[in-house]
């Protein structure tokens, strides 16, 4: 019996190959079946959870509390020193210097990744902007967002704070940086399903030991994290309860 | 937690007196801090209201240290700016299993003010409420000054 791992599609391009070696990694470890399931878009892969074709899953924050509170997903391990993190840019040359210099009617470019979305439009708040009042056009990566803002077809655009930091310096150098989030507690998760129950401990054990492994260092250094750190029911639980807090 | 003012003067201290009949003396200052840009304040409580967990920015904003704060109670934060129904709101909400959302002005240990837009949950497990988590963010000033002037018509309806 084979096993389907996928991970949250907001991941960085850079990274493809370092999730195809991370499989590979793991089914050595486990010495179990595992095949790397890819997703586009998080629709396509809401749709692979729905049907129960998900067995680990390297999650977004907002898709966490769904997997582990409706579906009964368990929380192994999270990225070490690691978390989620937006930044609100805009053109260089714009007479926007702050938050505040916004009003209604702002274009928004954006991607469908739904914390940078969330946390993005937290940060407008001190400007009494919301999705009632602003026009966001979804598009399909970040380099696509900063697209828009170079032809000023958007005013201001949602990064992830990692994906912002891979953009091209020529590119970088043609924005600016009006916000960026420090929330620190909110964090992609691996999570197991109920099927993968039996083989909880011994996944969750395998990640903890990947830094100390032989191979393990270079397995995380392609996944650009330094290590992964234990997760317990209860950490995910008080994630889930932040993300409440911030949802409408 | 319901609060008796005995006197809201500003640069004053002001005896705030519990209904459990403990009393705090806190110097208030007419000095705004303003709220961090892109940070979150976190903290959780256990079901009576006392401080089991708080992030860094809590700690910056609050002008506490982490052990002063932890096992105080949260209306440690209370200013006497805020109208007590708020806090009964809150509290009626949060027992009920709700969520709450409100802008609140909260008291630094110096005695200086910071407001915040606040959201509580009630942390539920097998059922039941073990405690709550509430996360304050940055409020619009419009929004701010609506507040100002609602609660302290609240405020004066309370006293009369």
């Amino acid at each position: 019996m084979s096993y389907v791992m996928s991970v949250s599609p907001d991941f960085s391009p850079d990274h493809i190959a370092g999730w195809y070696i991370f499989n590979t990694y793991l089914q050595r470890q486990l010495d179990l079946p595992i095949h790397l399931e890819l997703y586009n878009s998080f629709d396509e892969q809401r749709a692979a959870i729905a049907n129960n074709e998900i067995d680990l899953i390297f999650a977004n924050p907002y898709d966490a509390s769904m997997l582990i509170r409706e579906k009964g997903f368990t929380a192994l391990a999270a990225p070490q020193d690691s978390s989620d993190e937006a930044i609100i840019a805009t053109l260089a040359e714009s007479h926007i210097n702050q938050i505040e210099d916004l009003g209604e009617g702002t274009r928004i470019a954006t991607t469908d990744d739904p914390d940078v979305n969330m946390m993005g439009m937290i940060m407008l708040e001190p400007a009494d902007l919301n999705r009632e009042n602003t026009n966001t056009s979804i598009v399909d990566s970040y380099p696509l967002v900063a697209k828009q803002l170079l032809n000023k077809q958007a005013d201001i655009g949602f990064f992830l704070e990692e994906s912002y930091d891979s953009l091209s310096n020529f590119v970088k150098e043609q924005l600016k940086i009006l916000i960026h989030s420090q929330i620190y507690v909110i964090r992609h998760v691996m999570l197991a399903s109920e099927k993968l129950q039996e083989k909880h401990h011994l996944i969750k054990e395998v990640l903890l030991n990947m830094k100390n492994d032989e191979k393990g260092p270079g397995v995380l250094n392609s996944l650009g994290i330094s290590g992964w750190e234990n997760q317990e029911h209860e950490d995910a639980e008080f994630m889930i309860d932040l993300m409440e807090t911030l949802v409408d | 937690m319901d609060t008796i003012l005995e006197d809201r003067e500003a640069h004053s201290t002001v005896t705030i007196n519990y209904f459990d009949g403990n009393t705090r003396d806190v110097v208030i200052l007419d000095s705004e801090v303003p709220y961090p840009d892109g940070k979150l304040i976190v903290s959780r409580t256990d079901k009576a209201g006392i401080i089991t967990h708080c992030n860094q920015s809590f700690i910056d904003m609050s002008g506490y240290s982490e052990e002063e704060l932890i096992g105080q109670p949260h209306c440690i934060l209370r200013h006497p700016d805020m109208p007590k129904a708020a806090f009964k709101d809150l509290w009626d909400t949060l027992q009920s299993g709700k969520k709450w959302h409100g802008y609140v002005k909260n008291l630094r240990k110096d005695g200086s003010y910071y407001w915040v837009y606040a959201t509580a949950i009630p942390n539920i497990r097998n059922n039941e409420i073990v405690g709550y988590t509430s996360v304050r963010r940055k409020p619009s000033r419009k929004q701010i000054n609506k507040c100002i002037e609602l609660y302290n018509n609240m405020i004066l309806e309370e006293q009369e």
